[in-house]
């Protein structure tokens, strides 16, 4: 939770900043064009507002807007935004060792304003959970500095882009800033051969699978590609066939 | 514009609500739980899986199908941001290298 002063006095809190503040500019554009995107498909400023301040997670809010404006049922609508978010499923799981020596509401505050960049990043600062009082604390405040910069980067750019939704024309296409964010860390984590594998296999996956309801090609995606990296991270060196073995 | 349908508004906290859920699904119980450990070794690959998987199509699909022209200002942009990373390593020179040519080539050609 980044809104506590002990997190803001340990040099990690800042190493986080700096280190999500590279990828700031692209949180931001994102932000603005869902912020345009929300009143152009139908919220009122005000209820756009509301489900910034109070929804913050991006792809949800994107499916959701369009089925509230066509009066789709309400659990039809939440079951998607959970779809949706099932990757903050699969993020969750990996996250608990790291948070489990906080209390049950400290979890959950830090579950709701950690997004897929400050988890992508705190995953790759820190490979295991921290084994001493003063580890544990440092990566608190590392993963709080990166949800900081993403929170107020995101909300502030956001709500401007609800104010100013009919003045900024869809057509340029600011939004592909985000993606090309997404690019960058992607990137920066292609940092053994089967990584570069499991980021082919679900990048076609998710293609290949985009017809299925509800974005559930992205859970397709990630389930092959860790799938065929486990199987191929078992082939013994000997192996001619295994080329792409864990290096 | 001002106006906030209770139902919507009901629906926008029921969202909210989903958003805690998920990024918190495995930190609601406090029981001592631990990940198998083949689970452990493949979550090391799911954030580059997540990424491709949502990075993908916005590059090379539109409306649900697979572009079928090379004039897409998007495989442009992303082939620029990809060169700047694997030359300078920066995320945010990958964003104003891509944009600098995506711009150009979506604004001004239509691509």
């Amino acid at each position: 939770m980044f809104f506590l002063p002990k997190h803001r006095r340990r040099a990690e809190f800042w190493e986080g900043v700096r280190d999500q503040g590279t990828v700031g500019l692209g949180i931001a554009a994102w932000g603005l064009m869902t912020g345009v995107a929300m009143v152009k498909s139908g919220l009122s400023v005000a209820e756009a507002l509301l489900m910034t301040l109070i929804v913050y997670a991006g792809s949800a809010q994107l499916a959701a807007v369009p089925m509230i404006s066509a009066g789709a049922p309400m659990w039809v609508i939440l079951a998607a935004a959970f779809c949706v978010n099932l990757r903050f499923v699969v993020f969750s799981a990996h996250l608990r060792p790291y948070l489990m020596h906080l209390s049950r509401w400290q979890r959950l505050a830090t579950g709701y304003v950690t997004g897929d960049l400050s988890y992508v990043f705190f995953a790759r600062r820190y490979p295991h959970p921290g084994s001493t009082a003063a580890e544990t604390a440092g990566q608190q405040a590392y993963l709080a500095g990166n949800c900081a910069v993403n929170y107020l980067a995101w909300m502030a750019a956001s709500l401007v882009g609800v104010l100013l939704a009919n003045a900024i024309p869809t057509a340029w296409g600011l939004g592909f800033a985000g993606i090309l964010a997404l690019l960058g860390v992607l990137s920066s984590l292609a940092s053994s051969r089967l990584r570069i594998v499991s980021a082919g296999v679900a990048g076609a996956a998710a293609v290949a699978a985009w017809a299925l309801p509800l974005r559930l090609n992205i859970l397709v995606a990630i389930a092959s590609a860790v799938a065929i990296c486990l199987v191929l991270e078992k082939m013994p060196p000997g192996d001619p066939s295994a080329g792409a073995r864990h290096v | 514009m001002f106006d906030v349908d209770p139902w919507t508004l009901l629906t926008i906290v029921a969202l909210g609500a989903i958003t805690v859920i998920t990024r918190g699904f495995f930190f609601l119980s406090s029981k001592p739980w631990t990940l198998p450990r083949w689970a452990q070794r493949g979550l090391q690959y799911a954030p580059i899986a997540a990424l491709s998987a949502v990075v993908v199509p916005e590059i090379v699909m539109t409306q649900g199908q697979l572009i079928t022209t090379w004039q897409d200002a998007r495989l442009f942009a992303a082939a620029a941001g990809g060169l700047w990373f694997f030359w300078r390593r920066g995320v945010l020179g990958t964003i104003v290298a891509g944009m600098a040519v995506y711009l150009p080539l979506h604004v001004g050609l239509g691509w």
